[in-house]
């Protein structure tokens, strides 16, 4: 006997209307708005815009049903570039205003561009709640460690010491770890992806695409003008084969340029880095993103640090759990069913009396 | 007040006085329930037919400390045999549960009234609690008063004593014996109390039971004992024909909002944060949601407002209700609003301020906010109320301006309309506006190409479209950027950014909005008492009150605030003096100079209460004076029956 937990069981776009076969087959630059991109050359915004222009096609969807909602700061300039639906919002409100539209709309599939000034500072609070809810939307968290539109200010994920234009003598701020803050939210989709790795970019995002609820996405995202180089050490190939982590569910997870590095329990729910040759294959974790337990993903989150010694990178986890959005629509409906819309009846009320 | 007395035949000991109206006061600790008491005796008054105004009063403080003065909770009703227009300046009849609800009451009560005293609580431990060094039921302040001195905890007790109930939670029915006695001492009907008490306490029959026979207890008291010489009667309105109920303003204003989603059909979403006293309009649409109403109680007025604009981008009627300090939170948004042009419904109950304030008290010392509180030229539509029923009007109006002219539209409401209740006149559903509107369905590019060009606008309202996401061929995007006339994209154009300033502004002020009526029963009048919001009832009764003086004044009173009616100038100009009592330091008089460059004389009152009507009276029999004084003798103001 199977027993109903409510659980959705859609995926993230069930609702979303497809192209139909007489549509032309969607290209990236069905997905290219006339709008001049006016990011500094070598932004990693570039790549992202790109690899978003490219993956749309892949899900088969009318594009007038797409929207990007976002914040302010470089990154958020992104819907102007899409030639799908679009609002540049205020600084840090767009996960809000991105609440309202799933909720009354489900035949859209939405997306909210924000950057770690926008989601983490200023936006902290909508963030979290926009995760908890798990309203049906996806979060592309472009981190570049800085404030880029503002002209080069330390964020909350900027490292402990870090010199830039307002902390001179160095941040006194410990940063957050995005990971770590969305799993704390009890986000149902956590990822991770480099700008510069199209493959794992567009893995993540497909993935994100089709998860029902909010699926949160930090993309590490290079700025060559005011914070360059901040991911250098996951993108040079010796280094990267060291520090990256790369999460493929249900396979063991190892890493190094052999593969002889791999992750094992350590503790009280925690997890740690160990030689494969000394623990042996079998102790080593198998990745399972969909453990209910944010406990596991949390610790994964938690392996590597600020300076990047170790990035875990794709989906830390994806589990099923109830969306705001749905449950909102099912008590409207459950309503109408129950008592038919008499806005008469409604007025007069049960206490009425004639003069 | 009129008065006539015959002795009645049911009880040869009491006279039966016939008055035109009373205002009784109920006072007591925050824990006795006098909200509920108030609300039962008002009930009971429109049941039977009366006109009537309220006016609860309540503390911040959930529970104060027991038997103190912060905790006195109090409600004021107002009821007569015509139509009234406020709740009463001062309570003929008080009525207390403890003293700290005399000592915070009494001074309100006019030489000659009625104090009905629950002398239980006036233990020498209460009495020091709240600093009476002697017993004021003994040391005879209290003579200038008719006082009933009724022992109601223990009565209360003695009549519960078969119920099994404890002492403790029998004695707490006693604000149902209180009700029971003012119910007899007026001839109110009593089935509906009766029948509320049933369905309140459906589940503990027990309770029920318990707080049915205190309520009769209180009515057999003041049969059968001999204490009250008197009782009294207020015979029904005489109200223009309809079908009636009694109506809060934060009530009214959720079924506005639901009645303009069905006659825009479109769904309302409403993106609201707790707060006082607005927070009921929140509770009440939650309990709509079969009329396509989703609430979103959000994490912030921040986001309330962002969600409600997130659903209008989405074409749904996006609401979001809060109070001054919650309109401060979305301030932003609203600017946002402003520059996306998309239509918006945001509700401000206004309260004490600044900062948090007098919470649950009253005041209009928001409108600057609404009309100045955003950065920018930022030009916003604003109504408001005048009653608790009109507040289901004018959530219309805003809806229409909001849907027509797409922009947000503040609606001032205040604590005084929004927790005051009068009977209202239900209107039928097949007279309410339509309100539906048109989505874009067509590219607009005036190009000639396939596109969607969001700044074009209806040449009439200057309102642009509405092309909602989902719309095929109509992808555009819009932001809080500044956008290029007509073809919408991002510009940093001078001239353009000029053009656009302009646009917004013209947009605004062409809003077609009706011409303001006055009110001068004479045509004689040479000062206009001008008004706005809730200061309406007082206004109305102290013109009232003057004009039955012999004298002659006019009334006038704005619903729209911006843009202004357009006869307003001239209606200005056409007194020797106008005078605009204001809940605020001016701040509507400052607007009505700085744009009529016409004096205005300005009368403040930041009190966190309504204005009396006897207080605005004088004023304005002085103004009236002051405008005519040309030697004549000074008109005098004779006591009048509002
Ligand atoms: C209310 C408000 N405060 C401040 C700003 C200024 N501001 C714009 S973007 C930004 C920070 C952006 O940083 P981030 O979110 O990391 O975006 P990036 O530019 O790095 O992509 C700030 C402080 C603003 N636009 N609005
Ligand atoms: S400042 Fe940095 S983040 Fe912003 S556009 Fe330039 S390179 Fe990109
Ligand atoms: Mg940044």
């Amino acid at each position: 006997m199977s027993i109903d937990l409510g659980l959705p069981e859609l995926g993230g776009l069930a609702d979303v209307p497809t192209a139909s076969d007489s549509d032309a087959p969607q290209k990236a630059k069905d997905y290219k708005s006339d709008q001049e991109v006016r990011w500094c050359p070598g932004c990693g915004d570039y790549i992202v815009l790109n690899t978003m222009q490219s993956f749309l096609p892949t899900l088969g969807l009318k594009p007038e049903n797409i929207v990007f909602v976002s914040g302010i700061g470089c990154s958020s300039r992104f819907p102007y570039y899409m030639n799908t639906y679009g609002m540049h919002s205020i600084h840090g409100r767009a996960p809000a205003i991105a609440t309202g539209l799933a909720t009354s709309r489900p035949d859209l599939s939405v997306w909210v561009i924000t950057g770690d000034g926008d989601a983490l500072s200023i936006g902290g609070n909508h963030l979290i709640h926009a995760l908890r809810r798990n309203v049906n939307f996806k979060i592309l968290l472009f981190n570049n460690r800085i404030y880029g539109l503002t002209k080069g200010q330390y964020s909350p994920t900027s490292q402990e010491g870090m010199r830039t234009k307002s902390t001179p003598m160095g941040s006194l701020d410990h940063p957050f770890n995005p990971i770590s803050l969305a799993l704390g939210a009890e986000a149902s989709f956590v990822g991770r992806a480099l700008d510069s790795d199209k493959k794992g970019l567009t893995e993540v995002l497909t993935a994100a695409a089709q998860h029902r609820g909010s699926a949160f996405v930090e993309i590490y995202q290079n700025c060559p003008i005011f914070n360059d180089g901040a991911f250098d050490v996951l993108k040079d190939k010796d280094e990267a084969a060291r520090r990256i982590i790369p999460l493929r569910p249900d396979e063991p997870i190892t890493f190094g340029p052999e593969n002889e590095y791999g992750i094992v329990r350590s503790g009280f729910a925690g997890l740690e880095t160990a030689k494969v040759s000394e623990v042996g294959i079998d102790n080593v974790v198998v990745h399972d993103p969909t453990v209910t337990d944010p406990a596991y993903a949390f610790a994964l989150s938690r392996i590597g640090g600020q300076e990047l010694e170790h990035t875990p990178t794709g989906i830390f986890r994806q589990i099923n759990r109830t969306t705001y959005d749905d449950a909102a629509r099912a008590q409207v409906a459950q309503a109408a069913e129950a008592k038919p819309a008499d806005l008469q009846a409604l007025l007069r009320g049960n206490d009425t009396w004639t003069v | 007040m009129s008065r006539e007395t015959t002795t009645s035949p049911a009880n040869a000991t009491t006279d039966v006085t016939k008055l035109d109206r009373v205002v009784i006061r109920f006072a007591g600790d925050s824990g006795d329930g006098m909200q509920l008491t108030g609300d039962r005796f008002t009930s009971e008054a429109a049941a039977f037919g009366n006109d009537l105004a309220t006016l609860p009063n309540f503390p911040a403080e959930i529970r104060a400390p027991q038997g103190t003065i912060p905790g006195v909770s109090s409600f004021q009703v107002h009821f007569a045999d015509y139509d009234i227009l406020t709740p009463g300046d001062r309570p003929d009849v008080l009525v207390v549960m403890n003293p700290a609800a005399l000592k915070s009451n009494v001074a309100d009560v006019p030489h000659g009234g009625i104090l009905i005293i629950n002398t239980d609580e006036f233990s020498k431990r209460n009495l020091t609690k709240v600093g009476y060094d002697a017993n004021p039921l003994e040391d005879g302040s209290l003579e200038p008063y008719q006082v009933y001195e009724v022992g109601m905890s223990t009565l209360t007790q003695g009549a519960l004593a078969d119920t099994g109930l404890g002492k403790k939670d029998a004695e707490r029915c006693k604000n149902m014996f209180a009700l029971g006695l003012l119910s007899w001492m007026y001839h109110r009907p009593t089935e509906s109390t009766e029948r509320f008490l049933a369905e309140k306490f459906a589940n503990k029959p027990q309770i029920a039971e318990a707080n049915l026979l205190a309520f009769r207890a209180g009515w057999n008291y003041g049969e059968t004992t001999e204490a009250f010489a008197n009782t009294y009667e207020v015979a029904p309105a005489k109200l223009p024909q309809g079908t009636y109920r009694q109506i809060t303003g934060n009530n009214a204003l959720a079924y506005g909002i639901v009645a303009a989603g069905q006659q825009s059909k479109l769904p309302v979403v409403l993106g609201s944060y707790p707060i006082t006293p607005a927070s009921d309009i929140l509770h009440e649409l939650s309990k709509h949601k079969n009329f396509n109403v989703t609430t979103i109680q959000a994490e912030d007025e921040i986001a309330g407002i962002g969600a409600a604009l997130g659903a209008a981008y989405g074409g749904a009627l996006g609401v979001t209700s809060t109070s001054g300090p919650g309109v401060a939170l979305k301030s932003e948004t609203i600017g946002l609003a402003v520059m996306t042009e998309l239509p918006l419904l945001v509700i401000d109950v206004q309260r004490g301020g600044p900062s948090t304030g007098l919470p649950t008290k009253t005041e209009q010392a928001d409108l600057l906010q609404a009309m100045f509180g955003r950065n920018g030229e930022s030009p916003v539509p604003i109504v408001a109320p005048c009653t608790p029923g009109d507040c289901f009007d004018i959530a219309l109006e805003a809806v229409r301006i909001a849907l027509t002219y797409r922009t947000p539209v503040m609606l001032l409401s205040d604590g005084a309309i929004a927790n005051g209740s009068e009977p209202w006149l239900v209107p039928d559903v097949a007279d309410l506006p339509d309100l539906s509107v048109e989505f874009a369905s067509e590219p607009n590019a005036m190009d000639g190409s396939d596109e969607h060009w969001p700044y074009v606008r209806n040449t009439d309202t200057l309102a642009r479209e509405w092309a909602v996401p989902g719309t095929p061929g109509l992808q555009h995007r819009i932001g809080g950027l500044e956008k290029a006339d007509n073809q919408g994209h991002i510009s940093y154009d001078p001239d353009n950014h000029d053009r656009m300033v302009r646009l917004r502004q013209a947009k605004i002020d062409g809003i077609d909005v009706p011409d303001i009526t006055v009110d001068d029963p004479g045509g004689n009048a040479r000062v206009l008492a001008l008004g706005w919001g809730s200061s309406f009832g007082p206004i109305g009764a102290a013109c009232r009150r003057v004009r039955n003086s012999g004298m002659d004044i006019a009334q006038a009173h704005l619903r729209h605030l911006n843009p202004l009616p357009a006869n307003l100038g001239r209606i200005l100009e056409s007194y020797d003096t106008v005078v605009l009592p204001e809940m605020n330091m001016g701040q509507l008089a400052m607007l009505l100079r700085s744009r009529y460059l016409t004096d205005i004389r300005s009368y403040t009152k930041v009190a966190g209460l309504p204005f009396r009507a006897a207080e605005l009276a004088e004023v304005f029999t002085d103004i009236i004076n002051d405008t005519e004084g040309s030697g004549e003798a000074d008109h005098v103001l004779t006591e009048a029956t509002e």
